[in-house]
């Protein structure tokens, strides 16, 4: 097939598939666009200690510098890592972060109470709490819970890259290709980062595979 | 005497209104939260999903994903790559989607843990990962990943600035 062709076909694409084609997971829905709910990204990768699996939640994206020191953890907003660990894409574990009174709450790896969509806080696991870094702060601020898990909260670097401005561009029909170099439109902002390191052997996983997905949950309103 | 009745009323309701309130507040906080994004593998939600269906997507758990959103999904990626046979995986539309359309994160709990490293393949996300490249060539590269050169690297290989080699990795905000 043809490249232009293929454009044109791409900027229906984006009329069909509607509205503006957002990055990792940054601003991907309205619901959340602009909420302290909005995931930008989630990584799990093997620790700098191979017997540890590090799970990085982002969220709160594209922050400018100067809009980095007044972005917040939300004490409504649970963060989880949710951890399927026999290959039925069924949460077995939840990994819960939690901002209250300038710290986040860890809890987990826990069998969750309820699995799905509706879910509480796993307050019998409760494994420790790191104080959130405060912006500007020269180093992270670092703290070892339950079972030697790590944790941190805070404002970093967003870790993501993409060319996502000329991904518009090609979209919308004024640019047929990728430039070359191209342009990070992720390059000098932040996000708000989780990051918990946890020992591999704590996730129990068969035949030495997990599947994760990171999620977001809005404490429900008192009755 | 009217203004009297009137200002008379409007304070029984603001105070009613505080009583109110206040009972509510006594009322014991709901132990639940309910989901509002969630996020597997990077950009499903953002390519393969229709504008109208976004929160749904956020909303629907893993294992359902398949049956509400496979055929849709299909359809995107046959709108964004009409040509699309296979992929350097191998992987027929249907198969891709299949793949793709429960949206979680796999990954490796005994080696290397990338998005894809020209040998392993899901096996985790780690920072440094290419996973727009890797995905752009799925999409547009054909069976060989040469297909579309213009499409398959936005040419922006990696972050902006270093990663940390020890915890938490990421690094300093700017």
């Amino acid at each position: 097939m043809k490249r232009k062709k293929i454009v044109i076909m791409l900027a229906c694409a984006l009329i069909a598939i509607g509205g503006i084609v957002y990055a990792a997971d940054h601003m991907d829905a309205p619901a959340v666009k602009g909420q302290t709910t909005d995931i930008t990204d989630l990584y799990v990768f093997q620790g700098k200690n191979t017997n540890n699996l590090v799970f990085v939640a982002n969220s709160q994206g594209l922050l400018a510098p100067s809009a980095t020191s007044s972005a917040q953890f939300d004490p409504n907003t649970l963060i989880q890592f949710k951890i399927d660990n026999n290959g039925d894409n069924v949460e077995d574990l939840v990994i819960q972060a939690i901002y209250q009174d300038g710290k986040i709450n860890f809890f987990g790896p826990a069998r969750p109470s309820l699995t799905g969509t509706r879910t509480k806080i796993e307050e019998a696991n409760f494994i420790g709490s790191v104080a959130v870094t405060p912006y500007g702060s020269s180093n992270p601020i670092v703290s070892t819970g339950a079972y030697g898990i790590k944790f941190f909260a805070g404002p970093r670097d967003d870790p993501f890259f993409f060319d996502l401005d000329q991904f518009h561009a090609i979209l919308g029909g004024t640019a047929t290709g990728f430039n070359n170099p191209g342009k990070d439109t992720f390059a000098g902002t932040n996000v708000l980062s989780i990051v918990v390191e946890v020992p591999k052997s704590l996730l129990h996983a068969e035949n030495g595979k997990i599947n994760v997905w990171l999620t977001t949950s809005t404490k429900e309103p008192s009755k | 005497m009217k203004t009297l009745i009137k200002n008379y009323l409007a304070l029984i309701l603001v105070i009613a209104c505080l009583a109110s309130c206040k009972k509510n507040s006594n009322f014991p906080q709901s132990p639940y939260f309910d989901q509002a994004d969630q996020m597997g593998r990077p950009a499903i939600n953002t390519v393969f999903i229709g504008a109208a269906d976004k929160d749904k997507f956020n909303e629907t758990i893993p294992t359902q994903m398949p049956s509400v959103f496979g055929a849709e999904m299909k359809t995107s990626l046959l709108t964004l790559n009409p040509g699309y046979t296979t992929n350097l995986l191998g992987l027929t539309a249907d198969q891709f989607i299949g793949v793709l359309s429960t949206d979680v994160l796999n990954a490796s709990t005994t080696g290397t843990t990338t998005f894809y490293d020209g040998t392993n393949v899901l096996t985790g996300r780690a920072l440094g990962d290419d996973v727009i490249d890797v995905e752009l060539t799925l999409l547009f590269g054909g069976p060989d990943g040469s297909a579309n050169p213009t499409l398959t690297s936005d040419h922006v290989n990696g972050n902006d600035v270093p990663f940390l080699t020890d915890f938490p990795y990421l690094a300093s905000p700017h």
